[in-house]
């Protein structure tokens, strides 16, 4: 007894000191190999009586399942402590730059369309779509602005042959024509798109972007145009509360005709929407003329409507606090990375307008 | 429409303030632009301070002075005052100034060598006394904290000015917008006193309106006021004048603008001992001229409206007089015209002939024909007062008469258009204010329209008149109605989105360029399109609508290469043209990537981008989209500006007709032509127009969830093959074994030069091979590779590397 104790100290001991994980596994074969020093005693108690066998066999068991146990145990520290050598050794500088990412953007004007177009999706609105090249008819007579008529000295119009009957539409507004001559009452769409007049200053540009509003239907008057841009206004700017004013103006296609200011005031150099006492001019809006219903169509004594028409480059401007409309159209890389928006940035009603 | 607020108190009785007034002009639809000060040529003269004053380096009695003017720099001013000190308080001009003792505009200019910016001034020349020996001294106690202010206090009354819309002609008069005002309740309008002018003898030159189908005068008025003496203005008339914005000329021409602005009544007076006899009035030929008193000469087209005497045109009726028959200081004789002259007629012959003026732009809006006495008397008597004189009896000539517009008005039709209701007795107030004559007939108004609304012709005008009077804040705000009846998007529409994103989601930047451009770069890239020209363009170098995107796309990149950016990725959404007919577009998208990948990468290698990344990029932006990847097919014709070896064409299937994408790298001489410099330039383009419309919804279109659990095997092989063999068509071949077993061909190795025969060149491809049956075992799998082998040997010449 005595004799295998002293053995179970002595490789204890051993292992204990030893942290090679060969040698630990030396000292294993050398206990418990085919004769191995554990396995040897084993193999005595044949020869021993019954009394002391059952004696000596629990004690070699005991001492088999320390000293396993201790082996296990030492494998495992010393794999672990080499495992984490190896990974200390692995270490890289995480600093350093991840591979080149490229960011795209999408531009402030087709961010803003798709804002617009959502806001008019939730109530009811769809989106068409109109040709930019249009004729002289569907530009100006059909919306009841005839040759002579000075009003079309408000628009410089960009002309394609020197009879004047083509031209870039200088508004959206010939999309309603389009739309109301293919099909048939009710409608109710928006159009935004690019439209042309040529001048070019700080504040104009020979191309701008429109959104048009057009909705006919058997009741719509003059506080459903009211209701339907003052719910605009407020989701568009996002904010609770806004001042908003109609005032009388003049459009050849529609009577009666508004301009529609939003309340704003400066604050910190910039643009407050919805608080102060100065007045910006918006949009124009009105109930569609009777003659541009029957130049299409309709009948004006069963149906009528409002159209509006709102600039969709200003609105972007207003919100977004942008001063130079020249450089919506200078492909400036610094511009465009500046004001551009992450395209999953997708504008809708559940995750919000814009983050 | 520029006027002070006291002209239009001689029109209208008020109690309202200015700010009253202003907000009521807005909000009855006559927008006011602004309420301010007229400014004045004395504007510019300040008071400034004498800092330090030295003598001239070159002459002896001239100074130069550092003076303050109030901005953070001091100004240099060259002076020849001896009383010229430092500290003196006095007035400067600077350059621009206009000097009111002889008129002289001052420049920046060197004296005796020293650049002087403005002068300092003395009181003589600004004609405040005859002081002329030094500059003026101004008292310090008086001027100490007033440096950089106006020296004159600018004393002219505020002037509102109007924005007027093209359909109110009667509020180009300073009457008609007091009659608005008065039917909006801000006043009483005051009733024109009646005339007690006595009239001796005729109008005695003869006036005949000829009667042609071109004519465009149908009312010629005219009284001759016989020994005037023609004079500067009276200070109030002259006061009035430079309200308008304009300048003094004399007392008749002063009256005449006068009476247009006042009672939006255009007159013409003409010295009537330059008048050949008579006053004919009738269409223009072919060249004939005149000068105008715009001391240009305008050559006449035919037909257009001309008042001549017998020696020929004196002037075009209702836009501009001519120099011949113009009124001086020494005209003893006037005769004066009022006249109707058509507006289809007026803004022909202006726009042919390029001439604007304030007749012009008010007859060719519709001026009221029942003005023509009350214009004038009004204009008579003022003459008579200013200039002294006698007046002839009124002579009106008319070809046609005026018809009264009536108009059955349903005041229903109010509530409808408008959602609310107003009082029959206020109704009928408001449009009697605005000078309609109301009867009411039952439920029915009839209305005559008064003469000066020629814009007023059915019953949605006057809707329109009663709801902006009213006020627009009585309109209701109802809610949205919610009611949809169609999708907010269509197919076309909702794929403009998703590609739009799926590209910039690539690292692109999307851009938003004018859809012309220039002639020059557009035919580098218009095929076989037609050049579209613009008649006229803003500038010659956006003179024509693009064929593509790439023009413009191509001429910011190199604006950004140029600003020392290297690596761009570029995009534009939009349309391109195809012909010059509406509808003859395209909606295109183009994209530019420029530079390298990996630029200064520590752990990648850089690379100059190539015609796969681009090819990447249009692949899965389809794909995104919801193109079907195993549907597109790719081809090597691309259009001529592309490298003819490097670019290829997308398509959604074998046999369609137009490639819905091209990538590829841009051909070299467009680089040149262009001047671009940059390391690599690869371009794409998507057609949305030719991309397919799937019918089915992806509701419906979702196949049947199927997989094989069996073991899959993967085989490689490498052939030799023809150098120009398409890698796509070996790839089809091998598929085409067994579509059901092959599950997936990829290649991922070619390559050509040593161990490669000329003219050959190794693909190796990787096959995976599966069952949906059966666990395939080596006899199987050895069938296929043979089959696999075989197919490609016979069908493409190959050869199996071994």
């Amino acid at each position: 007894m005595s004799d295998i104790k002293k053995i179970k100290d002595d490789y204890i001991d051993k292992l204990n000191t030893e942290n090679n994980i060969e040698k630990v596994n030396n000292i294993k074969s050398e206990l418990f190999g085919k004769n191995g020093i554990i396995s040897n005693e084993f193999k005595k108690l044949g020869s021993i009586s019954v009394e002391e066998r059952k004696k000596l066999a629990s004690d070699l068991n005991n001492i088999k399942d320390e000293l396993q146990n201790k082996i296990s145990i030492k494998i495992q520290e010393i794999e672990t402590k080499e495992i984490n050598l190896k990974l200390e050794k692995e270490k890289i500088d995480v600093t350093l730059p991840e591979r080149n990412i490229e960011i795209g953007k999408i531009h402030p004007v087709s961010q803003v369309i798709d804002e617009i177009s959502s806001i008019f999706s939730e109530i009811g609105f769809s989106v068409e779509e109109g040709p930019d090249v249009e004729n002289e008819y569907n530009n100006f007579t059909a919306l009841n602005t005839p040759d002579n008529h000075p009003a079309r000295d408000m628009h410089d119009t960009f002309y394609l042959d020197n009879n004047k009957e083509l031209l870039l539409r200088t508004h959206t507004s010939p999309v309603q024509v389009r739309t109301m001559l293919k099909g048939k009452p009710p409608f109710k769409i928006i159009a935004p798109g690019r439209t042309y007049r040529s001048d070019s200053d700080q504040t104009h540009a020979p191309m701008f972007h429109q959104v048009e509003g057009l909705h006919i239907d058997k009741n719509i008057n003059m506080g459903h145009l009211k209701g339907c841009l003052n719910y605009f206004i407020k989701e568009f700017f996002e904010v609770d509360k806004i001042k908003m004013r109609f005032r009388p103006s003049h459009f050849p296609f529609t009577e009666p005709s508004a301009e529609v200011d939003i309340g704003y005031e400066i604050k910190n150099g910039k643009i407050v929407i919805g608080e102060g006492n100065k007045w910006l001019e918006i949009l124009g809006c009105g109930m569609v003329h009777p003659n541009v219903l029957k130049n299409v169509n309709v009948n004006p004594s069963k149906y009528q409507g409002y159209a509006f028409g709102i600039g969709i480059d200003r609105l972007g401007m207003l919100k977004y606090g942008i001063n130079d409309l020249r450089a919506f159209f200078e492909t400036d890389y610094r511009w465009l990375s500046h004001f551009g928006f992450d395209p999953l940035d997708v504008p809708s009603n559940y995750r919000g307008l814009s983050r | 429409m520029k006027f002070t607020v006291d002209w239009l108190k001689n029109h209208l009785d008020t109690k309202f303030n200015n700010n009253q007034i202003i907000d009521k002009l807005t909000n009855i639809g006559l927008e006011v632009e602004s309420f301010e000060s007229s400014t004045s040529e004395l504007d510019t003269f300040i008071v400034a301070k004498i800092i330090n004053a030295k003598t001239h380096p070159n002459a002896d009695r001239l100074k130069l002075c550092d003076v303050d003017v109030g901005s953070n720099k001091t100004i240099e001013v060259v002076c020849g005052a001896p009383n010229a000190k430092n500290g003196l308080l006095t007035v400067y001009a600077p350059p621009g100034s206009i000097i009111p003792k002889n008129q002289m505009k001052l420049s920046v200019s060197k004296i005796r060598g020293v650049t002087s910016y403005g002068m300092l001034c003395s009181e003589s020349e600004l004609l405040l006394s005859n002081e002329s020996d030094g500059i003026i001294e101004l008292k310090n106690n008086k001027y100490a904290n007033k440096i950089g202010e106006k020296y004159f206090k600018n004393t002219s009354e505020k002037v509102i000015d109007l924005s007027i819309t093209p359909n109110r002609p009667d509020c180009l008069g300073v009457r008609g917008i007091a009659r608005d005002l008065s039917a909006a309740g801000a006043g009483k309008l005051k009733i024109n006193k009646k005339s007690n002018l006595k009239y001796r003898g005729n109008q005695n030159i003869n006036v005949t309106i000829k009667k042609e189908k071109a004519q465009g005068c149908t009312i010629f008025g005219s009284c001759l006021i016989k020994g005037v003496t023609n004079k500067e203005s009276p200070k109030w008339l002259k006061d009035k004048i430079k309200s308008l914005g304009q300048k003094p000329i004399s007392a008749i021409v002063d009256i005449t603008n006068y009476v247009m602005f006042d009672l939006n009544r255009p007159l013409h007076a003409y010295d009537s001992d330059k008048i050949d006899n008579e006053i004919i009035v009738r269409s223009s030929s072919k060249g004939e001229s005149f000068e105008a008193l715009d001391n240009k000469k305008y050559i006449l087209e035919n037909d257009m409206c001309v008042i001549s005497d017998r020696s020929g045109v004196l002037g075009l009726g209702g836009i501009i007089g001519g120099t011949r028959s113009g009124t001086e200081y020494s005209t003893k004789n006037i005769l004066l015209e009022s006249a109707y002259f058509l507006p289809r007629s007026i803004r022909k012959t202006s726009k042919q002939l390029n001439i604007d003026t304030d007749a012009k732009f008010r007859f060719e809006r519709g001026i009221d024909p029942l003005s023509i006495e009350e214009g004038l008397i009004k204009a008579s008597e003022l003459i008579k007062q200013i200039c002294g004189g006698e007046i002839s009896n009124l002579n009106v000539k008319k070809i046609d008469n005026y018809k009264k517009t009536i108009i059955n008005f349903d005041p229903f039709l109010f509530e409808k258009t408008t959602g609310f209701n107003v009082e029959n007795k206020e109704l009928i107030k408001i449009l009697e204010k605005l000078g309609f004559d109301v009867t009411k007939n039952k439920k029915i108004f009839k209305l005559v329209v008064p003469s000066w609304r020629p814009d007023i012709t059915q019953s949605i005008d006057i809707v329109e008149e009663i709801v902006r009077i009213k006020g627009y804040e009585h309109i209701n705000t109802s809610e949205p109605i919610k009611t949809r009846l169609k999708p907010t998007l269509n197919y076309y529409q909702k794929l403009f989105h998703f590609l739009q994103r799926s590209v910039a989601s690539k690292g692109y930047l999307e851009t938003v360029t004018w859809s012309f451009t220039d002639s020059k770069i557009n035919q580098l890239f218009k095929e076989n399109d037609e050049e579209i020209p613009i008649v006229n363009p803003i500038s010659s170098d956006l003179n024509v609508l693009r064929n593509s995107i790439f023009p413009n796309l191509l001429f910011y990149l190199k604006k950004n290469l140029d600003r020392g950016f290297k690596d761009i990725s570029l995009f534009e959404i939009g349309p391109a043209f195809k012909g010059k007919n509406p509808g003859d577009q395209l909606t295109v998208i183009g994209a530019v990537k420029a530079g390298k990948v990996s630029r200064l990468s520590w752990n990648d290698k850089e690379r100059i981008v190539d015609a796969f990344d681009v090819k990447k990029d249009v692949i899965q932006s389809l794909c995104e989209a919801g193109i079907d990847k195993d549907d597109i097919v790719i081809d090597d014709k691309t259009p001529s500006y592309y490298h003819p070896g490097k670019s290829g064409g997308v398509y959604q299937n074998k046999n369609e007709k137009n490639a819905l994408a091209y990538f590829g790298e841009i051909h070299p001489n467009i680089i040149k032509k262009l001047d671009i410099k940059t390391e690599g330039l690869v371009i794409f383009e998507i057609c949305l127009d030719y991309i397919k419309e799937t019918k089915q919804k992806i509701k419906d279109s979702k196949s049947e969830y199927k997989f094989s659990d069996f073991q899959k095997s993967e085989r490689d092989f490498a052939f030799i093959i023809n150098k120009n063999f398409k890698s796509q068509e070996l790839v089809n071949i091998i598929k085409s074994v067994d579509n059901k077993l092959i599950k997936s061909v990829r290649v991922f190795d070619v390559f050509e030069g040593e161990n490669i025969p000329e003219g050959k060149k190794s693909i190796a491809v990787n096959v995976t091979i599966q069952s949906e049956e059966k666990t395939l075992n080596e006899n199987d799998l050895d069938n296929i590779n043979k089959l696999i082998i075989s197919s490609v040997e016979s069908k493409s010449g190959a050869k199996i590397r071994s």
